[in-house]
């Protein structure tokens, strides 16, 4: 830049050096002290390389305090839990370090903790779309030998969620699966197949009301409803092997009844912008005659003052090509630490957690769908809560997201081309092609 | 703490020292020593937050990215890159094909284009309505100091409240298209999308101009504006030839702050639309590169860092940004 | 010279007071109205969500309709895990340290770039400059990993640091430049007339400085106070700041969002700190400038 010197500086050149040194002397300083702590961090984004080896095989008997960490507690059910563990085990106590609510800070956090190694996180609540992420980077604990645990029980589609490359490394807390809700009083019995859905639509119109609406805007809830409408006719996003395969046919079937829905106006205009909450406003509201969206919808569309279809709200399974739709899995799986003290411990409130006693106070406290598959047949619970009968066909159904450790790029992807599509600023039949070669320039190949 | 600068202020002490030497230089030799102990705090916390980042920013993108091995199905390290994470960003070249729609190599050039949209949009209005709302709070009237509370107000609010109200406010079913009737999809669709952005940033930051301006008018003195009215001068001239000539350091110094973080613009948009319909940032860029692999990401910061810099640089060389470039000539009073 | 105060200054188009129906003035209250409109009808909007029942959040009524307590009950209640007072008290301590540090690290800095001839000026301000250069979102993970070194995540001086990093390229730009724009020559002068250095810088300088001093300050607290992408990664239970206590809150249902508890938050965080800045520039501006000569 433009260093205007002072006019007498020739004079005392020496004079000046010196005073540059004494005024550089702190910066070179902080650099070097900076450089050599750089090197003990190891930097940022890389891993320690294989399967975090040692770190995996280190602690595995230890005991003592632990802490357990989880997104923001909506329901206030996991303090009462764990006091009721602190109470038991005096030598052994869990502290709880709530996030915040959003799911990136959740997951930004946990990466953080993980890159610094940080002992102090033990057990954490892992959204299911984070574990192939994290067991790649030899960060999760495998769930095996010494620290196996049985998952006896619990819903197929759940433990696939929290297994990588054949290894269990969580193990599934809580499961959630997309519903149709729809308005009993307009439509007598509900639509088994997307085509009859649409084809009710005309009964939306009649009333002067929209007709069907999931969850559009582009984030992640985009990636959940285009992944259902692929997975529901018949395509799939990435294989078993974790590459991508997305680009076929039916995949562009799916998709293109999401398209052409859109285009037609049986999804409303506005829909575009829509994530759970507005939806649900809207179905609350009167204003949509078919509504996808998760189990917390019933609880607030039956109770809240507001809501206008408190008497006439209908629950169905989501449609699909011919029967039931593939729902997307939702829910959150918990892991351990590898760098973790007290793996022990930490085995031990694992299988506390996933209790049938921790999950059943969990769906009667806090809405959080279990999952254990004789919950959803339990008749004291299925009087209480009247939903978890179609619940259990929606995750019978399920398809977990695809399971990559690429899924922020992953689902980048499909959110990108399927919003594109939906809006028809890009053909069906590119979007998917362009989705699958995102995935491959991401590394799913 | 600054009595006792002014007391040991160069001119007074130099006399007695280091006789024999032209006075000049004496001066000049106690005031850089006075110089490097009066800057000494503030290079040392800069660097100790800054230079540590950047440092590892800069090696960590000729890194590549760590990469899985198929065979174990684990993450490796991916070995030193040389400008591959540069190449990816400026060329969009992903392994070496023309990276797809979808990825975010494929967003570069266009974030680039929103940043400095947004950049050029929010500067201009942000100033033309701040220099406007100083020039009112600078008049004497009854209820200035409750103005001067409530253009507080927007800037004090949280920016993560402010970015969730006018979500919130830009909603479809929001008091935005009720209050005007409208059915505008404020989020989902491109200039919709961007003016939200831009409102919200505009209301939020206006205040900020406002305040620096206001300071700046602050130190005319009233004999200058009382002896152009005698010598005949309009409203109009007054406002070119006195105000803002004399307003101008401190303007130019807002102009340029708000440049800079306007170009790393980040919450608002991230919030209000997670950069969907052209309002993706280079920061929002950065920020989701983060998730995917941290050197990339460290490149893309840097070439950010890189942009600013000449920007900055321009600014400040060229647009006469001179409260800066007059500063270095020392303590010179106009 | 005049009395050097907050006040003495007026812009061009000063109305005057001779004419017996004042249209200057008349001009200036219709601006200052559409500034307040301009300026409060969001945060009015604001206010309206927080006092708003849960179940009526997204009702678009204009006026105050269904109000209810209840966001703000949310706001603190201890058994969710919101600890809000003591998030209030460590965004207290941490703005304000970090204001303190940055306000007399920077006048001593602005001092220099402002007074003093010495080399490598240029230099040393596209520094100070440069550290407001790099996104700030990639600043995180280092800082994170360089304080888990030194154990300081948890710690007041792993926000406040970082903090004055941030405010104190603007607080030196702003204040050379005000700086420079002063009427040091007064000093001397004054210094000629009889005053001590000390007198001088008390009666003539300090209440001349004291309205961009206290402007720079005010948007270094705003700032700091406001921050949130450091204060999230680096802060624990114990330090956390109201910013990331406000993105802790949740709804009572998985999914659902917290928008009133939210807007009440931001209501309660926002009034005190308008009316602090008002008692500040009332008390302490008006008291500095009330010994400046004549």
């Amino acid at each position: 830049m433009n260093v205007q010197l002072p006019s007498n500086d020739m004079g005392v050149e020496h004079m000046s050096n010196r005073k540059f040194s004494r005024m550089t002397y702190p910066l070179a300083a902080a650099s070097v002290l900076a450089l050599t702590l750089s090197a003990c961090a190891g930097g940022g984004g890389g891993t320690g390389g294989g399967a975090g080896g040692s770190d995996a095989e280190a602690n595995l008997d230890g005991r003592g305090p632990i802490t357990y960490v989880q997104g923001k507690d909506n329901s206030n059910v996991v303090r009462p839990l764990i006091e009721k563990w602190n109470a038991a085990h005096p030598n052994e106590q869990v502290t709880f370090k709530e996030q915040t609510d959003e799911a990136d800070q959740q997951h930004d956090d946990l990466v953080q903790n993980f890159q610094a190694k940080n002992a102090n996180y033990d057990v954490m609540s892992v959204d299911l779309i984070w574990v192939a992420e994290f067991a790649a980077k030899g960060w999760l604990q495998p769930l095996k030998d010494k620290m196996a645990i049985s998952t006896d029980g619990l819903l197929k589609a759940t433990v696939e969620s929290s297994t990588y490359n054949n290894t269990l490394y969580t193990v599934p807390q809580t499961s959630d699966g997309g519903m149709l809700y729809y308005r009993k009083d307009l439509v007598p019995t509900p639509p088994k197949t997307w085509d009859e859905m649409m084809s009710m639509c005309s009964i939306a119109k009649e009333n002067n009301i929209g007709c069907y609406a999931g969850q559009h805007a582009k984030y992640e809830g985009l990636t959940v409803n285009a992944a259902e409408a692929i997975n529901s006719f018949g395509g799939e996003i990435v294989d078993n092997s974790g590459k991508a395969t997305v680009n076929s046919d039916e995949a562009k079937e799916g998709l293109g009844k999401l398209a052409e829905a859109y285009k037609d106006g049986n999804i409303p205009a506005e829909a575009i912008t829509y994530t759970e909450e507005e939806g649900r406003i809207d179905f609350q509201a009167g204003k949509l005659l078919f509504h996808r969206n998760w189990p917390y919808v019933y609880k607030l569309a039956t109770t809240e003052a507001s809501s206008a279809v408190k008497d006439v709200l209908g629950l169905a399974p989501l449609p699909g090509m011919s029967g039931p739709g593939a729902s997307s899995l939702g829910g959150h799986n918990v892991g351990v630490s590898v760098y973790s003290k007290n793996k022990a411990t930490a085995l031990d409130f694992l299988k506390y957690i996933i209790s049938e006693e921790t999950q059943r106070f969990y769906v009667t406290q806090g809405s959080l769908a279990p999952a254990m598959e004789k919950l959803y047949d339990d008749p004291q619970l299925v009087a209480q809560l009247p939903y978890l009968t179609t619940l259990k066909t929606s995750i019978e159904n399920a398809v977990p997201r695809p399971v990559t450790p690429f899924y922020p790029a992953v689902t980048k992807a499909i959110q990108d081309n399927a919003y594109a599509a939906m809006k028809g600023e890009k053909a069906v039949d590119s979007a998917v092609s362009d989705m699958q070669s995102a995935m491959e320039a991401a590394g799913a190949k | 703490m600054s009595t006792d600068v002014t007391k040991k202020a160069p001119t007074t002490e130099a006399a007695h020292h280091m006789p024999g030497r032209e006075s000049a230089d004496r001066k000049q030799v106690t005031q850089g020593r006075w110089a490097s102990v009066l800057l000494a705090p503030s290079l040392i916390l800069l660097g100790i937050v800054i230079i540590y980042p950047v440092v590892n920013a800069i090696i960590m993108s000729f890194q590549k990215d760590s990469g899985l091995d198929p065979a174990t199905g684990f993450f490796v390290e991916g070995g030193p890159a040389g400008f591959e994470n540069y190449t990816h960003w400026l060329l969009q070249q992903c392994n070496g094909v023309p990276c797809p729609p979808g990825t975010l190599g494929a967003q570069f050039w266009d974030s680039f284009g929103v940043t400095f949209f947004f950049t050029a949009v929010t500067v201009a209005l942000e100033t033309v309505l701040g220099f406007w709302m100083a020039v009112i709070m600078a008049r004497s009237f009854r209820g200035r100091s409750a103005i001067r509370a409530a253009v507080l107000v927007p800037w004090a609010i949280p920016t993560a409240v402010t970015a969730k109200l006018w979500f919130f406010i830009f909603a479809f079913q929001g008091i935005a298209n009720q209050l005007f009737n409208t059915q505008i999809l404020w989020t989902g669709s491109e200039w919709p999308a961007k003016w939200a952005i831009i409102i919200a940033d505009v209301w939020k930051t206006t205040p900020f101009m406002a305040l620096l301006i206001l300071a700046g008018l602050q130190l005319i003195p009233d004999e200058v504006y009382e002896a152009a009215k005698v010598d005949g001068a309009s409203a109009w001239q007054r406002f070119t030839l006195i105000t803002l000539p004399l307003v101008k350091p401190a303007l130019m110094v807002a102009i340029l702050f708000r440049v800079l973080d306007a170009l790393r613009m980040f919450d608002l948009p991230y919030i209000m639309t997670q950069g969907a319909n052209g309002t993706s940032t280079l920061s929002i860029l950065v920020v989701q590169q983060i998730r995917q692999g941290f050197n990339t990401a460290a490149a893309l910061s840097t070439i950010t860092f890189l942009v600013i810099f000449i920007v900055a640089f321009i600014f400040v060389r060229f647009l006469g940004a001179n409260a800066v470039a007059a500063a270095s000539t020392g303590g010179k009073k106009k | 010279m005049t009395t050097a105060t907050a006040t003495r200054t007026h812009v061009a188009e000063v109305p005057t007071r001779r004419k017996a129906f004042d249209w200057g003035q008349v001009r200036t209250y219709i601006q200052a109205a559409i500034i307040l409109v301009w300026c409060l009808l969001p945060a009015y909007w604001m206010i309206v969500t927080a006092f708003r029942e849960v179940a009526y959040t997204y009702d678009p009524t204009f006026w105050f309709t269904h109000v209810s307590l209840e966001n703000f009950r949310t706001v603190f209640d201890e058994s969710l895990g919101n600890r809000f007072g003591q998030a209030l008290l460590n965004s207290l301590i941490v703005a304000g340290i970090t204001t303190l540090i940055a306000l007399v690290v920077g006048v001593f800095a602005a001092y220099a770039l402002a007074r003093l001839n010495f080399r490598f000026k240029f230099l040393v301000l596209g520094f100070i400059l440069g550290a407001s250069m790099f996104p700030g979102v990639a600043l995180v993970t280092p800082l994170f990993q360089l304080f888990t070194n030194i154990g300081w995540i948890g710690t007041y001086q792993a926000l406040i640091i970082p903090n004055i990093s941030f405010v104190l390229p603007l607080t030196v730009y702003t204040l050379t430049s005000f700086f420079r724009e002063m009427p040091w020559e007064l000093e001397e002068s004054a210094r000629i007339d009889g005053c001590t250095q000390g007198q001088a810088f008390r009666k003539i300088i300090l209440p001349l400085a004291a309205p961009a001093t206290f402007t720079t300050a005010i948007l270094a607290f705003i700032s700091a106070w406001n921050e949130f992408l450091i204060a999230s990664q680096l802060s624990n239970d114990q330090t956390k700041t109201v910013t990331v206590a406000i993105a802790s809150f949740a709804g009572s249902e998985p999914m659902q969002e917290p928008y009133t508890a939210v807007m009440a938050a931001g209501t309660l965080v926002t009034i005190p700190l308008v009316l602090l800045v008002l008692i500040f520039q009332r008390k302490i501006v008006a008291g500095l400038t009330a010994g400046a000569v004549k």
